[in-house]
């Protein structure tokens, strides 16, 4: 296993987890707005949100088209809320566009199109298109020699489509060890859980076995999100995959391990409800608003 | 056209050209899904190892590929089959290629009736269908090897998404190698005043020979709609206000192609008798391309009854 620094800095662990915190709110509100949209794995990859977008990744919102930034692709394209809410946060557009998700007339549209917003790397929707995107992007970095990385998000029930398998076989294949590959590992799809569904256990030796890096991690802790994404800075001659567990529609007590929120939004009532919970983790009185 | 034409293929003119403007720029990059041989993609293999991808069997990780080495100014040539690409991708094309409009050239070969002998799986008779249909996309249907290598250089030079339908086999060559290639332009081979013949492909090899042995009863006004989308409107309805009657002729379903193409122009513009000549609703079948063509009622015999027909059909029109 590569040897890496740990990395500890309990101040900025905390200001991450708050951030990832004030992130789900965003989140519950934008669904309000738009009254329609995917709260589970929204809320369940705040952590992983704020962890790339806050520490891990090299990038400036001044310069969103700087050759050299490192590219995050969000293959998993209904969790966009979450994308939307971390750009605006770290300042890649007002914060008050976020209102306009799902809207006529948005840059915000239910599902991530390019060229719509700055910060936004890929077009995605259907399932399983993104990873292949991601190698594209992987390929043509080591061929202009450029030393960025590429981050690739996809969720655990695409893992179904026939293409992430063709993707999984390529990426080693070019070793490609400037990719890094997370997996939103929270269980659930649309009509059920992902066991009952389509198997995808054991998933570790399947991904081991097309010869990736693999790294398990609680994907709701910042420190192994952190440490997760150096290691694969490390790893030589592969690709590394990091299946980070989660708990879909982490922070709200009704949501939480509920696959009937995959692709559900709050009603008013519930994002009171929800709100009030994820602002009491920061020890915050209950709301008037919201 | 002399009888001292020569035939080549259209695919071969890919080959050499993709090679030839590999030298002169280096952003172009070459994906292929295990028929590199077949798609004449392996001299620029040769020649260029660091652009080119071998990604296997797996066209739609192809297509995802190809857009995510297009996005930093890389021009990706996608290859295959036009049964394999874009059938088997096309949802990949219509996301992550048309709809983010990347630079991205989806060549493939055998379309058409030429992949013959493979049979009815193999022939590509939808894929005009499957990419008129997408925002963005540009589709170019070179008609014999000249032109293929002129259209090659013009996918280049214009940035978006470009379909370019090629065929296996060796067909005549008789299109100007001097003349540039025109993205939208469609250039009439031959004046005529009776009847307009819009076509499409190196068949139109078989409408030219048609329409010599027409004259001098019938004087034919032969279109080569080498590109399909944009389509080339002007020419087309100032040629049917000339002739007054048009034919379409494809190797293709006339569902969707050329031929639906050409009726939805003329239809919002002017009243005049079409009729489509193509594959009419049916699935081909195994054997030669010649057989195929003869079976399909698809050569210079067959072409030339068929004209003669809509024309008595519509005398006094």
């Amino acid at each position: 296993m590569p040897q890496v620094k740990r990395y500890c800095d309990n101040v900025k662990i905390l200001d991450l987890q708050r951030t990832a915190a004030k992130l789900r709110e965003e989140v519950i509100e934008m669904l309000l707005q738009a009254q329609s949209g995917h709260s589970a794995g929204s809320l369940g990859t705040a952590d992983i949100f704020a962890a790339l977008y806050f520490e891990i990744m090299n990038i400036d919102p001044k310069n969103p088209d700087d050759p050299n930034r490192d590219r995050f692709i969000l293959s998993n394209g209904h969790i966009c809320p979450i994308w939307y809410a971390t750009l605006s946060h770290r300042g890649y557009f007002p914060k008050t566009e976020l209102k306009k998700l799902r809207k006529i007339d948005s840059r915000l549209q239910g599902h991530p199109h390019i060229q719509m917003l700055p910060g936004i790397e890929n077009t995605s929707g259907p399932l399983g298109i993104g990873l292949s995107f991601a190698i594209g992007i992987s390929s043509a970095a080591l061929l202009d020699q450029a030393s960025y990385r590429v981050y690739c998000m996809t969720s655990d029930g695409e893992l179904n489509e026939g293409q992430i398998w063709e993707a999984a076989m390529y990426a080693p294949k070019q070793r490609l060890n400037n990719l890094t590959w997370i997996i939103d590992r929270n269980n659930i799809q649309i009509d059920g859980t992902t066991e009952q569904i389509l198997p995808l256990e054991p998933l570790r030796d399947k991904l081991e076995s097309f010869n990736w890096y693999v790294i398990e991690i609680d994907g709701h802790n910042i420190e192994e999100i952190v440490n997760a994404c150096n290691m694969a800075k490390a790893v030589t001659q592969r690709p590394t995959v990091i299946i980070a567990h989660t708990i879909p529609g982490k922070g709200v007590n009704f949501m939480q391990y509920k696959f009937s929120w995959h692709g559900l939004a709050p009603n008013k009532e519930q994002a009171k409800a929800a709100l009030k919970q994820l602002r009491s983790m920061e020890s915050r009185i209950e709301s008037e608003y919201y | 056209m002399s009888d001292a034409v020569q035939n080549k293929s259209t695919r071969d003119a890919f080959g050499e050209a993709l090679t030839l403007l590999g030298k002169s720029n280096p952003n172009i990059v070459v994906l292929t899904a295990d028929l590199a041989e077949s798609t004449r993609v392996l001299e620029f293999e040769k020649e260029f190892p660091d652009r080119f991808f071998q990604v296997g069997v797996a066209e739609q990780n192809m297509a995802g590929i190809a857009a995510g080495i297009a996005v930093n100014g890389r021009i990706p040539f996608m290859t295959s089959f036009s049964a394999f690409s874009p059938y088997g991708n096309w949802l990949q094309i219509r996301t992550l290629i048309a709809y983010s409009n990347a630079n991205v050239k989806i060549v493939s070969t055998h379309s058409g009736l030429s992949a013959g002998k493979d049979g009815a799986t193999h022939q590509a008779l939808e894929d005009i269908t499957l990419m008129r249909v997408l925002p963005n996309m540009v589709i170019i249907s070179p008609a014999d090897y000249n032109e293929t290598k002129n259209a090659v250089k013009a996918a280049v030079e214009h940035k978006g998404p470009v379909y370019i339908r090629l065929t296996r086999d060796a067909t005549p060559v008789f299109t100007n190698h001097k003349k540039p290639f025109e993205i939208g332009k469609s250039p009439i081979l031959k004046k005529g005043k009776d009847i307009t013949i819009a076509c499409t492909g190196p068949i139109l090899a078989e409408v030219f020979s048609a329409a010599e042995k027409m004259e001098p009863e019938i004087s034919c006004e032969v279109i080569n709609f080498s590109t399909i989308k944009p389509m080339d409107k002007d020419t087309l309805l100032d040629s049917a206000k000339k002739t007054g009657k048009v034919i379409t002729v494809e190797e293709h379903q006339i569902a969707g192609g050329l031929g639906s193409a050409v009726c939805e122009i003329l239809a919002e513009n002017m009243q005049v008798p079409v009729f489509r000549i193509g594959i009419n609703d049916s699935f081909g079948e195994s054997g030669s391309y010649s057989d195929l063509l003869e079976k399909n009622q698809l050569n210079a015999k067959h072409i030339k009854i068929k004209v003669t027909d809509f024309l008595k059909n519509h005398a006094g029109n």
